[in-house]
């Protein structure tokens, strides 16, 4: 990647009780979850890069060219930002049908589409509600409508705050997929506002942990999410993310096996197909450790690891343990007493043995 | 059964309500969209300005514009100086006091519309490449269309229903400054009571018909 393919952004905005102070790189390709819990600047990082926070002091550079320069009193305000923007809420016009909200931006955009309409209508399976007024759609159905209408633009940059944050579960799984879709099909660097762990993790290729309006960590999802120096705010739910291929099917006992750099778990059958690419996460707390490969327990995933390094997790009782299995880093949240007992050290030899997966699709 | 003064009392009436109302939606809109979006701290002061003609008795608007409009007044030396004359009574006049008059009418309906449509569908439209001016006839004028409607209609209906402002700035000129209002006046002195009766009906009338379409109309879908 060259400098010029990046997005720098620095930005200083303050309200009273609040500051918010970034300076980051984020990726010019791929999904950028900006993390954090509520409060911690995620929205306000989105806003900036889009423009919509006129009070903020900082600069921007997007792939080479100069969106905002305070020093040098160079603002380019929204509109001729070559952006998408997927707010929280519907966003629809409310006095457009779902032809003519489409229409809206994509009418105002001169340069050549890579991305149609007609493309981003058939991501999202809206066709069918072409000549619906908003107030006639579902939640789910309103935010794709939503989504498609940001693509039809042709965006450079895709920006979304929690698109699926006002949805229940089942319109949350409704869009996911077409979330991911997104993520295969288009080369546009996505910036993901996200407050769900599951989330991120199944969609962000990089992430920013953001807290209290400041950058805590960035970077790739799993080196991320591997590493132990984060705050507690973050350990308390540690884990990471493994990227693997469906390999085979157990139909007797109805499992499937999950391939990785590294090793392989096993899990309960999997609808998808051999040959498909899987992710899931294992949190830390789900991972116990063990001297030897042990026999005679029912817990049928076991790693072998190598213990990287040992930090202080969430309690006094515990520690995190940062393993590598072949390749794969693991995090194990363990209790001090048995790192003593274990006499866990970096560079031992353990065995991982996993509890739970969370697959993520 | 109306008289060819009746007449022209009411095409005077009808013509001052229009062209006032029309100067209202120009002037009134970008008021109403600064008061409703600004945080400044003349907002207060802004809004309490607008307000005043709904508390203050119409000869006291009267009587001020008279000074100031007239030969002595600033205004009236403005406008002297300008070659235009003085405005009190004329029509010119009359429509000037008429708009300050029922500014608020006009003012506070848009601004409210403005403030339930918030900023969002404003930062949607930039994001999706509109620039402010764009966005504002494609998006918010859409949008409050009812408000529009709203402020037209009450613009209109009190700029007919005055009289006292009339009385100080216009006098009582036939073709010029005798509105209907007036009109029912100088026939009840007269104690022409048969013709007021059918000028004052026809108001009463008029008069409850444009609020029985504005409540008829808050009733409804605001978009259909």
């Amino acid at each position: 990647m060259t400098a010029d393919e990046a997005i720098h952004a620095r930005f200083c905005v303050s309200w009273p009780g609040f500051t918010f102070d970034v300076d980051l790189d984020l990726p010019g390709h791929g999904v950028t979850a900006l993390f954090g819990h509520s409060g911690s600047g995620k929205t306000t990082l989105l806003r900036c890069l889009a423009g919509l926070e006129r009070r903020s002091i900082g600069s921007l550079r997007f792939k080479g060219e100069v969106w905002q320069d305070s020093e040098r009193g160079l603002f380019r305000p929204t509109h001729q930002r070559p952006l998408g923007y997927v707010f929280q809420e519907a966003s629809l016009f409310a006095h457009l049908s779902v032809q003519q909200n489409l229409d809206y931006g994509r009418k105002r955009v001169s340069h050549a589409h890579p991305v149609s309409l007609q493309h981003a209508v058939e991501l999202l399976g809206i066709g069918h509600l072409l000549d619906r007024m908003p107030e006639r759609l579902s939640g789910g159905e309103r935010q794709r409508v939503a989504i498609a209408r940001a693509l039809a633009t042709s965006p450079a940059l895709l920006l979304m705050d929690e698109p699926l944050a006002a949805l229940d579960l089942k319109r949350k799984n409704e869009i996911l997929p077409y979330l991911e879709r997104l993520h295969d099909e288009l080369d546009i660097p996505v910036c993901y506002v996200s407050h769900s762990p599951d989330e991120v993790a199944r969609l962000a290729d990089h992430i920013v942990l953001l807290s209290e309006g400041r950058v805590v960590a960035a970077g790739g999802l799993r080196e991320t999410l591997a590493r132990l120096d984060l705050p507690t705010a973050f350990t308390e739910d540690a884990g990471v993310v493994i990227e693997s291929v469906v390999a085979d099917h157990d139909q007797i006992y109805h499992l499937t096996r999950l391939d990785f750099a590294g090793g392989n778990v096993v899990v309960a059958r999997r609808p998808e197909p051999v040959g498909r690419r899987l992710r899931f996460r294992v949190h830390a707390r789900d991972i116990s450790l063990t001297l030897t490969r042990a026999e005679g327990t029912s817990i049928i995933n076991r790693l072998p690891a190598t213990v990287i390094e040992i930090a202080t997790a969430d309690t006094p009782a515990h520690v995190l343990v940062r393993l590598d299995a072949g390749g794969t880093p693991l995090i194990a949240r363990i209790t001090r007493r048995s790192l003593d007992h274990l006499e866990v050290a970096p560079g031992k030899l353990l065995w991982a043995q996993i509890k739970a997966v969370a697959l993520l699709a | 059964m109306l008289s060819a003064v009746d007449l022209a009392a009411i095409w005077l009436t009808l013509k001052l309500a229009t062209v006032t109302t029309a100067i209202l939606l120009i002037v009134g809109t970008p008021i109403a969209w600064w008061l409703a979006g600004t945080r400044s701290r003349f907002k207060v002061l802004i809004g309490a300005l607008v307000a005043l003609p709904l508390v203050l008795p119409p000869s006291v608007i009267g009587f001020y514009l008279l000074i100031t409009l007239g030969p002595h007044g600033p205004v009236g030396q403005l406008t002297q100086w300008l070659g235009w004359g003085i405005l009190p009574f004329t029509f010119a006049g009359l429509v000037v006091a008429s708009a300050l008059y029922s500014l608020p009418f006009v003012v506070q309906p848009l601004q409210q519309a403005f403030e339930a449509i918030g900023p969002r569908p404003l930062e949607v439209a930039a994001t999706l490449r509109a620039s402010p001016w764009d966005s504002f006839f494609t998006v918010v004028v859409p949008l409050a269309k009812p408000g529009f409607i709203t402020a037209a209609i009450l613009g209109f209906a009190h700029t007919v229903g005055e009289f006292g402002v009339v009385l100080m700035i216009g006098g009582n000129i036939p073709e010029k400054t005798r509105v209907v209002s007036v009109q029912i006046y100088d026939h009840v002195e007269a104690l022409e009571y048969a013709e007021a009766h059918t000028l004052a009906g026809g108001m009463l009338l008029f008069s409850f018909l444009v609020l029985l379409a504005l409540y008829s109309r808050k009733g409804r879908n605001a978009w259909t």
